[in-house]
């Protein structure tokens, strides 16, 4: 092998660069966020019950808006009809963050521990905040 | 083979890392860009495109350009043109490059981009631009590589490269066509709004890209101990002679079209950008000197001992490329919104980080144009030696 | 970003089983089919007047610039860009104007007539046509400004690139740009005593926007925010109904449209 020794220098180099975010962050995970539940509307719900129930809520939620976004949007199509048959009015700000208007403790904080940044709130915002 | 570029003398690692500086600096305006937004820029509601996309269109135009080599070569067997043949695809490549870059730095949202592949919409002349210069960059690689490699190896071009050599002709012209649809099929924008758009770009094209081409041919030609041959070099003055009188002659159809028809939305933004409009006209000075440049490299080209003289050879092509770059490089796109929808008038002025970040696109073209170029001379070099 | 990858690629993959644009070259074929043949529920039917399927709408503006003086102008103007949270940059650089005024010269430039000196001079209020061949939507190469069968020229600030395609292709100079974030100036704004519509979202930097014919509030069953506030000048229905307000109007008066020799078809009605 011509260069032995600066190839293994080389590799070394790069095999330290790569494995330094691993060996730094080793040993303290973040606790996984709990989304907190806990505002006025939801707790004067009868049956605390999303459009969709939870788990499909937690796992598709992103898809769920996005075509929620293009029915609204494209097709002007503003009603949701969930699986029992409910209506639901079609809006970020108006519906979803009318029951969940703690986005901060709901869901900035998912996303925060995520290391997602969604783009709705570039133009969505909390109506209930007092910052944009 | 591209560890060509990697050997070379003190001046060449020189202008290698000014070329590094100044895209250096443009990347930091971009990033600067980035973060604030196209509010930095010199652009309004008004005047909705400046700079990059005024130096999109030329180099589309510059990338077309390398067709007037390809085509004597391949459909006319020019042996004079076997040499610098790749130098046209190598040029076209750089052109190319600088096109989608200029593109990327116009959007607002450039993150998005790919909604472009996303949501296919061929209603859109945008949506061929797309497919047309990617395309063009591609085919340009594989045929400039694969013959420079098979000169170097001192065997003839494998056949399989002989069709992407034919079609990028056709192609090459695809490009500007769609460039010049892009404007000219724009309702309410007279100045845009002509038939011999695409045409006009075309000649304009093929006066550029083989302007430029002699311009570097007759540099390298100085330096280095390749000789691209001073025929070669003269049959394509000579091409740029006839493309630019095109050019100039559609350029005086559109004057005559406005001028005798007396049609007010027709006349108006050819009064702004050679009489002054209104009391505007801060590009008048720059257009009318782009006729006289203009006229003056059409001069040198049609008489015969001055096109054969080496210095006057280079300034009538320094000429052409300085006077086709004023008249679509800035006139073309500025004056298209000039007057606006409402025939009241706003003016234009880059500001310092656009202009910095165009001058940084400018130098990546620069630098593919030199390594490229290091490249191909070195084969070149290897070959006469 | 990552449900924008995940759609990408399923899309990048059929786009290559069907070839290059399946919708696409199907909208290129037969343009507005695709559209028209969406669910369409919902929206505005009171507004409309319980039209049912197979009627067709189309939306139209009136507005009857002999009633039109600055006052109502700038209740108008004012109430339209606070219900759409649009900033007021106030320089002619990055502002950006859903609905404004100018005088009758600069809004018909191709009819001016130097002697009509009943015209010339007056104030007009200007806004997006919503063309019913709308040279935006032909040229926007996403889809992000897009007819709806109704006639209205949506546009969808998530898909949006920022290309400004659309902006040089209006005749009417009906588009802004966002060159800097508009956050930014309404948090200024908010400041100095500014009240937002916390029911309409703002805008994010590097997106095209322009006058929506208020389909957030059709959708409610409620009139353009214009009309509301200026019932005597805004009219609001549809084309489409020969018995429509509109239509009842339109037979009775003198009216104008911009740019009518471009084949674009606006909706927007000057009544004089």
């Amino acid at each position: 092998m011509y260069d032995a020794g600066k190839v293994v220098i080389g590799l070394a180099i790069f095999a330290c660069i790569f494995l330094f975010p691993f060996l730094y962050n080793h040993g303290s995970a973040a606790p996984q966020p709990k989304p907190s539940l806990d505002t006025p509307a939801i707790k004067a719900l009868p049956q605390k019950k999303c459009v969709e129930d939870t788990k499909f809520m937690i796992t598709t939620h992103m898809q769920f808006l996005n075509d929620w976004r293009d029915q609204a949007l494209r097709d002007g199509n503003r009603w949701y009809v969930n699986k029992e048959g409910k209506k639901v009015w079609i809006s970020l700000q108006n519906t979803c963050l009318k029951c969940h208007s703690n986005k901060k403790e709901f869901c900035d904080k998912c996303h925060n521990y995520a290391g997602v940044d969604p783009y709705c709130w570039d133009c969505h915002y909390d109506p209930n905040g007092s910052k944009l | 083979m591209i560890e060509k570029a990697l050997k070379g003398s003190s001046v060449y690692w020189g202008w290698i890392i000014f070329l590094l500086c100044i895209i250096g600096a443009g990347f930091m305006a971009y990033l600067y860009q980035l973060k604030v937004g196209l509010g930095i820029t010199g652009m309004s509601r008004d005047i909705s495109w400046g700079v990059y996309i005024a130096q999109f269109t030329y180099f589309v135009g510059v990338a077309a350009g390398g067709v007037m080599v390809v085509i004597p070569k391949y459909l006319h067997h020019y042996s004079k043109y076997a040499k610098i043949v790749v130098f046209g695809e190598f040029l076209a490549i750089a052109a190319v490059v600088m096109c989608l870059l200029f593109i990327i730095v116009d959007i607002g949202q450039p993150m998005r981009m790919l909604n472009v592949l996303l949501h296919p919409t061929p209603h859109s002349m945008l949506f061929y631009d797309m497919i047309v210069l990617n395309g063009y960059l591609l085919l340009n690689i594989i045929c400039g590589y694969n013959t420079l490699l098979a000169d170097k190896k001192g065997v003839p071009c494998p056949g399989w490269v002989k069709p992407f050599i034919y079609i990028s002709i056709p192609w090459a012209i695809s490009i500007h066509t769609v460039t010049a649809f892009l404007y000219a099929g724009l309702p309410g924008r007279h100045f845009w709004l002509t038939a011999i758009m695409a045409p006009r770009f075309l000649a304009s094209a093929f006066a550029a890209g083989p302007a430029l081409l002699i311009m570097i041919l007759l540099f390298v030609r100085r330096v280095t101990k390749f000789d691209p041959g001073m025929d070669a070099i003269q049959t394509l003055a000579k091409t740029v002679c006839y493309a630019m009188i095109t050019n100039l002659f559609f350029m005086g159809c559109e004057f005559f079209t406005a001028y005798y028809s007396q049609i007010p939305g027709h006349m108006h933004t050819l009064d702004y950008l050679f009489r002054g409009l209104h009391g505007y006209g801060e590009l008048v000075p720059f257009m009318r000197a782009a006729i006289v440049i203009g006229l003056f490299g059409v001069f040198l080209l049609l008489v015969p001992p001055i096109r054969r003289n080496t210095k006057w050879l280079a300034v009538a092509a320094a000429s052409v490329f300085v006077a086709t770059w004023i008249d679509k490089g800035v006139g073309l796109v500025i004056g298209g919104f000039i007057p606006n929808p409402f025939e009241t008038i706003t003016e234009y002025h880059p500001t310092l980080p656009e202009i910095t970040i165009a001058t940084a696109i400018w130098g990546v073209g620069a630098l593919i144009v030199t390594v490229l170029y290091k490249v191909a001379i070195s084969v070149r070099e290897q070959q006469a030696a | 970003m990552s449900m924008d990858r995940r759609k990408f690629l399923k899309a990048a993959g059929l786009t290559t089983l069907v070839g290059l644009g399946g919708k696409g070259v199907f909208e290129l074929l037969r343009p507005g089919t695709v559209e028209a043949e969406m669910n369409h529920e919902g929206h505005g039917k009171e507004a409309h007047g319980e039209k049912d399927a197979g009627s067709k709408i189309r939306w139209a503006m009136l507005i009857d610039v002999m009633a039109l003086n600055k006052e109502k102008i700038e209740k108008i103007v004012h109430t339209c860009h606070h219900i759409h949270n649009v900033p007021n940059w106030g320089d002619p650089k990055n502002e950006i104007k859903w609905i404004w005024e100018d005088e009758y010269e600069h809004v018909f430039p191709d009819s001016y007539n130097e002697y009509n000196d009943i015209l010339n001079g007056m104030p007009f209020l200007l806004m997006c046509n919503h063309c019913d061949n709308p040279p935006c939507v032909r040229v926007c190469p996403v889809q992000a400004t897009f007819r709806r069968p109704d006639g209205i020229v949506a546009q969808d600030y998530h898909r949006c690139i920022g290309c400004r395609f659309c902006m040089a292709a209006c005749p009417y100079g009906s588009r802004s740009f966002n060159w800097l974030d508009p956050r930014v100036h309404l948090e200024q704004e908010i400041a100095q005593g500014r009240k937002l519509n916390k029911r309409f979202p703002t805008r994010m930097r590097g997106v095209v926007e322009k006058c929506n014919f208020c389909v957030e509030r059709l959708a409610e069953g409620k009139q353009p925010g214009c009309v509301e506030v200026a019932p005597d000048v805004m009219f609001f229905g549809n084309l489409a109904d020969p018995n429509s307000n509109v239509r009842k109007i339109l037979k009775e008066r003198i009216s104008l449209r911009r740019k009518l020799e471009l084949g674009t078809k606006p909706s927007v009605f000057y009544l004089i």
